[in-house]
């Protein structure tokens, strides 16, 4: 896959070139491209003068970053302590079964949907609570979760 | 400054870096698995935890001492917090002891054996992992590892390379290259450090022995080995020899005995590799460049040169064989032709890179057929000492084959320590070789262990501006210094180990004072020897006028071909 170049040199440009920016630079890529492509950390190593090992070390180090292509709508369902309580896990199942998707396989053929689980989001007042692209739904059902899913696969403007 | 208390012992403290350092100098052997006094402190292990006065622990490797701390090393709480660090790390470890290739040098055995450990109550889950057998010099079996991260530190701080790194977190914590990539496919330059420094088996030495075993048993194979200077003042110490000692001698009968046919010292290519470089040298300063000459013995050097700086390939690096395929030059010429017996020219080198060396399309024949078929390490010969039952430390000397049964000049000698090739090419150059003038040499800085150093000498009216660098961080700090114009050489020897050949990775693992007392030998070796010039060493000429015959450009030089993997 051929990636813009210049926008990765741009990002490493705006945060400098020292080794301690590596995690503010690896997390302007994953912004742009919504994850950090192989190819992409070999540049960013090279670039910055850090070894290959190190990046893909910070890189798997952290939950948030993600070596796999990500879908264009992520969605992320909180499974924190207050919203497994109230039953964050069905509506878990449920996206998962409409998506066709798994642990294993959390995103769609065609790259539209990306479904993760989230340990808090924080907001545990809204429980349960559910993200697509970091916009917040609180109070969700499993049949609200469909409705959302549904609305986003017509086009409507949901976030 | 000031004084502690260790087990209720009043102990003087100076510089130390920690209170390891301290415990270690009054005799105190605390266990480590993650500390190396040359690497920066990681204090992963926890196993050199002492109890201070409130029964706290602290963790020695990472702790200053401080004036009237009161520490004690061997309580019960410390013998059962240590038992328990290694119950926890063999429940995680396969253990398959007996088949190991570490097995009776691996620290983890010896401290679960120090400390007791009887049994493991918690059983191994993890998935077993494939072993990376792609490198031509080094094993990685991650299902050894404990995740010290001793190779990640000497590859990153040592040789800047920084191959390989920790992956993943908490339980799923691994050591690997990136992208979990096979070590053939990254930049390794096979120097064979993280093996060295390994305390278990998950980074080994490739061990080719069965390969040698078969053809020492092979009536149609002529078996004939060099061994390199390095060699001889390490693999003593596997026989409780002194540390230091040079075993030459018994190493010569010991291949005998093996049913080796010639034997020959790598000393006398290393003779005919000064000559070369000597001259290549000199023809250089007469036609202005290009400077600064870079020595080219050292496989791993080269091999990093090739990524890191293509520009220097072919140019500045001299175009010397090593003395290793010099003398694999030279063999293939006397025995090659040989239609009743095959040749099969085999090296014993302290070195782990020169497997990938003697694998380079360089060193191979149109017929694929390689010049020297093996290079085995020292390790590997004491090894194959031990499979023969051959009574090592007890053996009568032999002496070497003839036509080069002298073995060589003092200069060859020192081809196995840090600033040896460059003295030994410098003491060359120069018209007055009288050993007034080898004392002058001696004395003018090339000698020591520290990883970088320099000298000015003057050859016959012009100062020759040396820099000797062992590490290939040294030496890429020292580029990266000539680039910025605040340095200049005419000459730069690069070795990648720690104080040279003689702390190779195929040696038996030695830190200081161990490896001086192997470099003192060498030097030892070249004062003991009435020829200190190569040039003028009846067997350099003997090669040059009868082997060599002016086909100096086609057995002892080398054009590296690009992209060699």
């Amino acid at each position: 896959m051929e990636f813009d170049l210049k926008k990765i040199d741009a990002i490493i440009d705006s945060c400098g070139c020292e080794a301690k920016n590596l995690i503010t630079v690896l997390q302007g890529v994953q912004a742009e491209l919504r994850y950090l492509p192989t190819e992409v950390m070999e540049y960013i190593a090279e670039k910055m003068d850090i070894s290959v090992a190190k990046v893909f070390s910070v890189a798997t180090f952290y939950e948030n970053f993600s070596l796999n292509a990500k879908g264009q709508y992520v969605i992320k369902i909180c499974d924190g302590t207050a919203c497994h309580v109230r039953k964050s896990i069905p509506i878990l199942t449920k996206v998962r079964e409409i998506l066709g998707l798994s642990e294993d396989k959390p995103t769609t053929d065609d790259m539209m949907f990306t479904v993760e689980t989230v340990s808090c989001l924080g907001a545990c007042g809204l429980a349960p609570v559910m993200t697509v692209n970091d916009k917040v739904f609180p109070s969700m059902t499993p049949e609200k979760a469909e409705t959302l899913i549904n609305d986003i696969k017509e086009g409507k403007e949901v976030c | 400054m000031g004084y502690m208390y260790i087990d209720d012992m009043k102990v003087e403290f100076e510089n130390e870096k920690n209170i390891l350092e301290v415990t270690r100098r009054i005799g105190i052997e605390l266990p480590t698995l993650c500390y190396y006094s040359e690497l920066s402190t990681y204090g992963a292990c926890r196993m050199c935890m002492v109890e201070n006065e409130k029964g706290g622990f602290e963790a020695a490797c990472s702790t200053l001492p401080r004036d009237g701390m009161r520490i004690k090393t061997n309580t019960p709480a410390l013998i059962k917090h240590r038992r328990m660090i290694l119950e926890l790390l063999l429940a995680a470890h396969c253990r398959d002891c007996t088949t190991c290739d570490k097995s009776g040098a691996c620290r983890l055995q010896e401290l679960a054996l120090r400390y007791g450990v009887k049994r493991v109550r918690f059983a191994d889950h993890r998935e077993e992992k494939p072993l990376d057998t792609s490198s031509k010099s080094i094993v990685r079996d991650p299902n050894k590892c404990i995740l010290c991260g001793d190779c990640v530190r000497v590859c990153r701080e040592k040789q800047g390379m920084g191959i390989l790194d920790f992956a993943y977190r908490g339980s799923k914590m691994r050591v690997m290259p990136a992208f979990d990539r096979k070590l053939a496919e990254t930049d390794c330059v096979n120097c064979g450090q993280c093996a060295a420094v390994c305390p278990t088996g998950a980074i080994t030495v490739k061990d080719e022995t069965d390969e040698m075993w078969k053809y020492l048993n092979d009536p149609k194979k002529m078996v004939v080995v060099q061994v390199a200077p390095a060699v001889r003042v390490a693999l003593g110490e596997q026989f409780g020899l002194p540390e230091g000692a040079n075993v030459m001698g018994k190493i010569v009968k010991a291949l005998k005995m093996m049913g080796v046919d010639k034997v020959f010292d790598t000393v006398v290519s290393a003779d005919m590799t000064v000559v070369e470089e000597a001259g290549e040298f000199l023809e250089r300063v007469a036609t202005g460049g290009p400077f600064p000459m870079f020595t080219s013995c050292c496989p791993a050097w080269i091999k990093y040169a090739e990524t890191k700086h293509p520009e220097f390939i072919n140019k500045n690096i001299s175009s010397c064989k090593s003395p290793l395929q010099m003398f694999g030059a030279v063999i293939d010429e006397l025995y090659g032709n040989d239609p009743e017996r095959e040749l099969i020219s085999v090296a014993v080198m302290p070195c782990t890179a020169k497997k990938y060396e003697v694998s380079r399309s360089e060193f191979t024949k149109a017929d694929g057929k390689r010049i020297v078929e093996l290079s085995l390490t020292t390790q590997e010969l004491a090894n194959m000492i031990k499979n023969a039952g051959i009574d090592f430390a007890n053996l009568e000397e032999e002496f070497l084959d003839a036509p080069f049964d002298m073995g060589g000049s003092g200069a060859g000698v020192i081809f196995g320590v840090t600033g040896g090739v460059a003295e030994a090419v410098i003491r060359e150059c120069a018209k007055d070789k009288t050993n007034a003038y080898v004392k002058e040499m001696r004395d003018v800085g090339v000698r020591g262990k520290e990883s970088m150093k320099e000298a000015v000498i003057n050859v016959d009216g012009r100062d020759i501006h040396i820099a000797v660098v062992h590490g290939l961080k040294a030496a890429e700090d020292l580029i990266q210094k000539m680039e910025r114009g605040e340095a200049y050489y005419d000459i730069v020897e690069v070795m990648a180990c720690p104080e040279g050949c003689i702390g190779g990775a195929g040696q038996p693992f030695a830190l200081n004072p161990r490896r001086d007392k192997r470099a003192k030998a060498l030097y030892r070796t070249d004062n003991d020897m009435s020829m200190k010039f190569s040039s003028k060493h009846p067997e350099t000429i003997y090669a040059f006028d009868e082997i060599v015959k002016g086909r100096n450009h086609e057995m002892l030089h080398v054009h590296y071909n690009k992209n060699e993997k």
